[in-house]
């Protein structure tokens, strides 16, 4: 068994075994991920979607499938990490020979491994209470919805890593991840899905790596036909984009780190 | 490895910390012009430490231990010096560097808070890539010295504090480094709970020739586990050696305590040293080592004694009261 692989298995296990004392927490953080489908109850009472060429049954499976890729790629690295580093709490992990954002990283998994059941519960409700709202995906989108859903969540905690190396410079960058929410909401598609746009706004979203972390794992799990090759490009791309910038951003961080509150 | 394993040589570290007046006016001005201060919290210290040695680091709030330990580690930078800590540079921190030493801090924690200690046992022996059967040979070894048992499967936040410290050092010492540096590693326990976390500390020495260094408030682990000391001050090593030798440096008189048969008034022991306490039958005088004996005989001739002690005044008031007086000539001459 390869050192890697040993870690990993390590660090998921002891992750989920935490994350399943927090389920209540974890319970309330999924319910508080609705805002999708609060969006489809706005859509659904007014003409726009039809007037973008969307039709109802397009439109709440949509925002259903929005709902569950939000579920999954939440991204909590910033706050913890602040917290942390101005606890004290990050200087054991710095010492230790691997880097602290793989804990954090098998963190996010554990979590979202948690919020299977409550997700889960969540769309038998929805079924239940509208049962004409809830479809079966074919295997195919099934299978790249969820490769996609783990790419973008991907892509997402990259992001995040960026604005969280500039906890070495400034006490309270979790700020400055609250202003990127602002672009997130709006240009991701969680308000709205990115064929209601005008064209002008449409290419200038899809020119920004948000609505590859929302739109693009929706629309094919909603088996709405999507350029799937350009999708996973898209992302591949940003990822390899932000990982050196990270890299650099996390050394000289490092150098910067005064061990506050250790 | 020939030679020191630890080797500081000037170093120093410089932090710039922005200030702030107190108010609205304070705030806005903050806000607008940002003012900024240079405090030298490291000037420029060098000492080497060998392989095995246990080393106390001593000194007031703010001397600058934690800081010297935290470069040291390689946790933060230094801002000028030389420094080498089992063959690396500490602030390059490679992996080969991580896993030969180790840093457990009194108040905080690795381990996590809502899991049994076994669980974070079980991620540590992964990360240091110790082998299954190997890590619990380990863990049962550490356990049976640190006198733990079932509280390794309990949750931390059940634990009570000195038990938690116990997880906390079997934790620190799983990947046996050859580098301890403990920064008041006795912060908060009770008497018991101290005296069984130093016996441990000198067993583990003794056991594995580790090198510890160790920063402690509470002088009872000093003299217990230190052979030698390093005392820093304002930044600057004020003495490396023996507690023997910086008691004989900073205290040049020796502490006589007598219980006397009959009462005598305080001007009955002028001419046998300085009176610094007298109640009753109990009396303490300070007399210059050079004239101990001389005194000493001379007391016993004079008043009828029913015990004597001859002993160094306490360590921690003679260094309190030299740092005290190294403050005030420091102030008066600014």
């Amino acid at each position: 068994m390869s050192w890697a692989w040993r870690v990993a298995r390590a660090l998921l296990g002891s992750q989920y075994a935490l994350m399943l004392e927090y389920r209540a927490e974890i319970a309330l953080w999924a319910l508080s991920g609705v805002l999708p489908l609060i969006m489809l109850g706005v859509w659904s009472g007014s003409g726009a979607a039809a007037a973008a060429g969307l039709s109802p049954q397009q439109l709440s499976q949509y925002f259903l499938a929005a709902f569950v890729v939000r579920q999954f790629t939440v991204v909590w690295l910033i706050q913890v990490f602040e917290d942390d580093a101005l606890q004290g709490r990050l200087s054991p992990f710095l010492l230790q020979p691997l880097s602290p954002l793989w804990r954090y990283l098998a963190a996010h998994f554990s979590e979202q491994a948690s919020r299977i059941p409550f997700v889960a519960v969540m769309l038998l409700v929805v079924g239940l209470a509208a049962p004409g709202l809830l479809w079966l995906p074919s295997a195919g989108a099934l299978l790249l919805g969820i490769l996609a859903i783990v790419a973008a969540f991907l892509l997402r905690f990259l992001l995040q890593v960026l604005v969280t190396t500039l906890c070495f410079w400034s006490e309270r960058a979790a700020a400055l991840d609250r202003l990127l929410m602002i672009p997130y909401l709006f240009l991701s598609g969680i308000v709205a899905p990115l064929e209601t746009f005008p064209p002008a706004v449409r290419r200038l979203a899809l020119a920004t790596p948000f609505p590859w972390m929302v739109d693009f794992p929706a629309r094919l799990l909603a088996g709405e036909p999507v350029n799937v090759a350009l999708g996973f490009g898209a992302i591949a791309a940003w990822c390899l984009l932000l990982l050196p910038i990270g890299h650099w951003l996390w050394r000289a961080g490092l150098r910067r780190y005064s061990a506050m509150g250790a | 490895m020939a030679g020191p394993i630890i080797r500081a040589s000037g170093l120093s570290k410089t932090y710039r910390i922005s200030e702030k007046q107190p108010g609205l006016a304070g705030t806005i001005q903050h806000l607008l012009r940002r003012r900024h201060r240079d405090v030298l919290a490291v000037d420029g210290i060098s000492f080497t430490i060998e392989p095995g040695e246990i080393v106390g680091f001593l000194g007031p709030n703010g001397a600058g231990k934690t800081t010297t330990l935290k470069m040291l580690t390689g946790l933060i930078h230094p801002s000028g010096g030389e420094l080498e800590v089992a063959g690396h540079q500490p602030f390059r921190r490679q992996a080969r560097f991580l896993r030969q030493i180790t840093l457990v801090m009194g108040n905080r924690q690795q381990l996590i808070w809502d899991l049994p200690a076994l669980d974070s046992l079980r991620v540590n022996a992964a990360v240091y890539g110790i082998a299954e059967a190997e890590a619990q040979r380990r863990i049962g070894q550490l356990a049976e010295m640190l006198e733990l048992g079932q509280e390794l499967r309990r949750p931390m936040r059940k634990l009570s504090l000195g038990q938690r410290m116990k997880a906390e050092l079997l934790a620190a010492l799983l990947h046996e480094p050859a580098v301890l540096f403990l920064d008041e590693p006795t912060l908060g326990l009770d008497v018991n709970a101290q005296a069984r976390v130093r016996d441990f500390l000198a067993d583990y020495n003794r056991r594995t020739g580790a090198t510890v260094l160790l920063t402690s408030h509470y002088m009872g682990d000093i003299t217990a586990l230190c052979p030698r000391v390093l005392l820093i001050h304002q930044g600057q090593l004020f003495h490396d050696g023996s507690l023997a030798d910086l008691t004989q440096r900073l205290a040049p008189c020796r502490q006589v305590r007598l219980e006397l048969a009959d009462l005598h008034p305080p001007e009955a022991f002028a001419g046998f040293g300085q009176l610094e306490a007298h109640q009753g039958h109990l009396v303490r005088l300070l007399v210059p080592r050079a004239q101990l004996a001389q005194q000493v005989a001379a007391l016993l001739e004079r008043f009828a004694v029913v015990d004597l002690e001859v002993s160094d005044p306490p360590v921690e008031e003679l260094i309190g009261g030299l740092f005290r007086q190294r403050d005030s000539n420091s102030e008066a001459s600014q």
